[in-house]
């Protein structure tokens, strides 16, 4: 009887009328669900593609631009040091060694500091002073360059010029790097000011690198007796070597393609110098102080082709950090 | 009597006649769902193997099993919330009043408004507050509604989830400065306002204090006036407690079905017995 | 301590040595934040004695004259930041919800493509912009200055998105999808809106970022002594002007470089300490 009963129900769930409202059965929607998923996918994933083929449209761009001077010059371009737009006669040579030599020094200064910087941070201090160190680190990238160009020009280089050239000069004066007159717009200058601009991103990654390195690590170099530093040598930096590299790579990635500062305060001469207080140009700076004046097609491809080069450069070394530093610091906020 | 009772379900669903029926007929009521030869791959894994099951009508069904048995798998076949995450995907049939959820062409969001789900964690939308909480699935399905109209619905809502006298007065607080059992009975009232009507429930207590977790259990016991329950726990005084029919899952099998009276007293799988009396799982 | 015939160093070495490298950190810590220090001291000292009402108001003297102010260069930024804007965060945030909601075919490239983007040289995308905005239009515009910024804001807020998107619990948009509601307006209502402070955010320090940016704009914004008159022609920018001033040998231009300058890092900083503050550290920038 009971089975009987219940054989009886309707098919349809008995629901309790006094409660459920009558429009409670699914509505006709205007448009079928799938079509505004279909259409706000394609959307995004169009944006998405416009990300790839915004750097597609960079590598074409550039090469379309600079197919003159391309053809014109060829591999010669590099090797030439005579950079003469009234001849049109371009060798670029001379901004391959300033970007070089500024990005050097620069490095030279940045990376133990960031390193200690970070170390400092990780190692030593407690986390919440640690952070406000971060921050502050953070701000030194947040101010923006043409500022430290300015400090540059009237702060930084009339300093080195009187105080580190000539200590530099009279200790180190055997070497051509360190001989001539001081001048303060110079590649000891720019490489200086690159140094301070770049040490927040190295440092930023390093600190990074290093904070995902297992504590166990740490306790087990501790363990056999190591102090403080031989922990750091033995347990720390291994770990986290090549997200160091990495990171120094980015910071040559950015010291590279630093434009307006480099440009106030290296003196713009298109010279292979010899000594670090001399003027010379960057692949950067030339290009930032020449374009609105390039008369003549040729004139612009040469400095467009400056720029393929400066471009190349930086995708070939943020491609390698990034897979060294995703290496280290894995899936953490980065890919999936 | 059996010829009757099959009669009457073929006549709800039209399942193939090829099919195999046994499992199905123990269910003595109406049936609301009716899965058929249900296999669930979880990138590339089998999860579930032609699962075989009837849901009565406005009963509570218990799916249990150990931990990893695929029983929140089955459940999230139910809606098709399983295939929301990719590299998953189901084979197989789910009737819903004789219509094939799986059938090609059926748009998965129309299903998940007539098969609510609330899930183990108590998920409130953290932006919005107690009221907007309990509106969300009619406001972002477009649906329009006028004052008097939004408050009925979410009174309705809260009441039906026992939560009405506890945060009538609080109704624009944010969903999340609820206690965890109060966020658990908020997203119960969510899933009702939509009125669907079927509610699948995974484990919605086993985050909860046992004072919430009564609470919950008691509520449940009382929406299957109205709803058609779907109830997966781990807890088998829960199944015990709080369903009608119990499914016993292991491996990703349905090792025994039948009213949670039976199971619980009489289990006729070895499997069974050894589960529900501690040996495993 | 003679008892051990190995070469192991004497502990009192090594312990002075760790405290040497140990304080050696610390050292190179204060050493790194001195520049930061000097830098802000000499735009608030050399920046604040320039600064007056004309600063603010009046356009540039022609080359020269002393007097005059930045008027035109202030808003000239502000109206380049709208245009990157209008061209970055759309895209940006398109693009970073279709990285983390979708994660189909392109996503492994565009990832790749933002991150590269992200390094590109700003004098590089200045060349591209002049390319494709100034040679077709023969003439230096707001139009190409506001795009080569934008282009540098897509990439940053593509990520800043994805990343702050990824931080929504899976659990929420199962719950809208549970619900019923479909996918795209699950994304939209739920996961952007509980996203949406942390987007915010890095729009903001996107936006912070191409404020400060001299080199692209120099040959596509260009400068401009006056008013600009519309979006295709040339306008000045802060970066600009305090470049042009910086560099030139009249003492009341330099004077002005260090207002410029002043004014240019106070709208930076302002914009990436008032985030900062806001999310308190949740936020990694990305640069």
């Amino acid at each position: 009887m009971e089975a009987s009963r219940k054989l009886s129900a309707p098919a349809q769930p008995q629901v309790a009328q006094e409660i459920v409202q009558p429009a409670a059965k699914p509505r006709r929607r205007l448009v079928p669900s799938f079509l505004g998923d279909r259409l706000f996918r394609s959307l995004t994933g169009f944006l998405a593609l416009l990300v790839v083929l915004l750097l597609i449209g960079f590598a074409v761009v550039l090469c379309m631009q600079s197919r003159l001077s391309l053809a014109r010059f060829g591999f010669s371009f590099f090797t030439g040091t005579n950079w003469d737009p009234v001849n049109e006669e371009f060798g670029a040579l001379p901004f391959v060694y300033g970007t070089l030599v500024t990005s050097a020094i620069a490095l030279l200064i940045a990376v133990p500091l960031s390193l200690g910087v970070a170390l400092c941070m990780v190692e030593m201090l407690p986390q919440w002073i640690a952070g406000r160190i971060g921050f502050l680190v953070e701000l030194l990238a947040a101010i923006p360059s043409v500022v430290y160009g300015l400090w540059g020009i009237f702060v930084l280089g009339p300093w080195l010029r009187d105080h580190v050239d000539p200590v530099l000069g009279r200790y180190l004066g055997f070497l051509p790097i360190f001989q001539g007159p001081h001048i303060a717009v110079s590649l000891l200058t720019a490489g200086v000011l690159l140094s301070i601009m770049i040490i927040p991103y190295i440092t930023a990654v390093c600190t990074e690198v290093f904070r995902v390195v297992p504590q166990t690590q740490r306790e087990a170099a501790l363990a056999l007796g190591a102090t403080r530093w031989e922990m750091v040598r033995m347990a720390v930096i291994p770990y986290g070597y090549s997200g160091v590299v990495g990171a120094i790579i980015l910071g040559l990635g950015r010291a590279l393609g630093e434009t307006i500062a480099v440009a106030m305060v290296i003196g713009n001469r298109a010279e292979i110098a010899a000594s670090l207080f001399m003027p010379s140009s960057t692949l950067a700076s030339v290009i930032a102080n020449e374009f609105t004046e390039a008369t003549g097609d040729l004139y612009l491809s040469a400095l467009v082709e400056l720029g393929l080069v400066l471009m190349l450069l930086a995708v070939l070394l943020n491609a390698a950090a990034r897979a060294l530093v995703l290496g280290v610091v894995g899936g953490q906020g980065e890919g999936r | 009597m059996d010829n009757a009772r099959t009669a009457q379900a073929a006549s709800i669903v039209p399942v193939p006649a090829s099919k195999p029926r046994e499992a199905r007929l123990i269910v003595t009521d109406a049936e609301k769902l009716k899965v058929v030869d249900l296999s669930a791959f979880y990138r590339g894994k089998v999860a579930l193997r032609n699962i075989n099951l009837n849901i009565a009508a406005n009963q509570v069904t218990a799916i249990i099993g150990p931990s990893g048995c695929g029983k929140s798998t089955l459940v999230r076949c139910l809606n098709r919330m399983h295939e929301v995450q990719s590299g998953n995907h189901a084979e197989g049939q789910v009737w819903l009043d004789g219509e094939d959820i799986y059938a090609p062409g059926v748009d998965p969001v129309q299903i998940r408004r007539r098969i609510g789900m609330v899930f183990q964690k108590a998920t409130p939308f953290p932006t919005m507050s107690i009221e907007d909480n309990v509106t969300a699935g009619l406001r972002l399905n477009n649906r329009r509604m006028g004052r008097a109209e939004r408050d009925r619905i979410v009174e309705r809502s809260l009441r039906q989830a026992a939560l009405w006298d506890e945060v009538k007065d609080k109704l624009r607080d944010p969903g999340i400065s609820l206690s965890g059992g109060q966020q658990q009975r908020l997203c119960i009232a969510r899933a009702l306002a939509v009125e669907p009507e079927v509610l699948l429930m995974d484990e919605p207590c086993s985050a909860l204090d046992p004072i919430s977790t009564a609470r919950i259990e008691e509520l449940i016991v009382e929406l299957k006036a109205s709803y058609t329950i779907v109830l997966v726990t781990h807890n088998m005084q829960q199944a015990a407690r709080a369903s009608d029919y119990t499914a016993f899952l292991l491996n990703g099998d349905l090792i025994e079905f039948g009213e949670t009276n039976q199971i619980f007293t009489n289990p006729s799988r070895r499997e069974t017995e050894e589960y529900i009396t501690g040996r495993f799982g | 301590m003679r008892t051990a015939p190995r070469k192991e160093r004497p502990y009192l070495y090594r312990k002075f040595k760790s405290n040497l490298m140990m304080g050696l950190t610390c050292a190179a810590t204060l050493l790194t934040l001195l520049p930061l220090f000097l830098v802000l001291a000499y735009l608030v000292s050399k920046g604040f004695t320039s600064l007056n009402f004309a600063f603010f108001t009046h356009l540039p003297k022609p080359v020269g004259e002393p007097g005059g102010g930045m008027a035109n260069a202030i808003v000239g930024t502000f109206e380049l930041i709208g245009l990157a804007s209008l061209i970055g965060v759309p895209i940006g945030i398109g693009a970073g919800l279709y990285l983390n909601e979708y994660g189909g075919a392109f996503s492994a490239p565009a990832r790749f493509a933002a991150d590269v983007l992200i390094g590109m040289p700003s004098i590089v995308v200045g060349i591209f912009a002049y390319a494709i905005i100034v040679r077709p239009m023969r003439s230096f515009s707001a139009l190409a200055g506001g795009f080569a910024l934008g282009i540098i804001m897509i990439p940053l807020v593509t990520r800043t998105t994805e990343e702050m998107v990824r931080l929504v619990p899976q659990e929420l948009r199962e719950a809208a999808l549970a619900l019923g509601v479909t996918r795209w307006r699950t994304t939209v209502s739920v996961v952007v809106r509980t996203a949406a402070a942390g987007i915010a955010t890095g729009v903001i320090l996107a936006i912070a970022r191409v404020a400060g940016e001299t080199a692209p704009l120099l040959f596509t914004a260009f400068s401009n002594r006056f008013w600009a008159r519309g979006l295709r022609e040339p306008i000045a920018s802060l970066t600009v002007q305090v470049y042009t001033y910086a560099i030139s040998p009249f003492a009341d231009w330099q004077r002005q470089a260090w207002a410029g300058a002043l004014v240019l890092t106070a709208i930076v900083l302002a914009l990436e300490l008032g985030v900062r503050w806001i999310t308190r550290g949740r936020l990694k920038p990305l640069r």
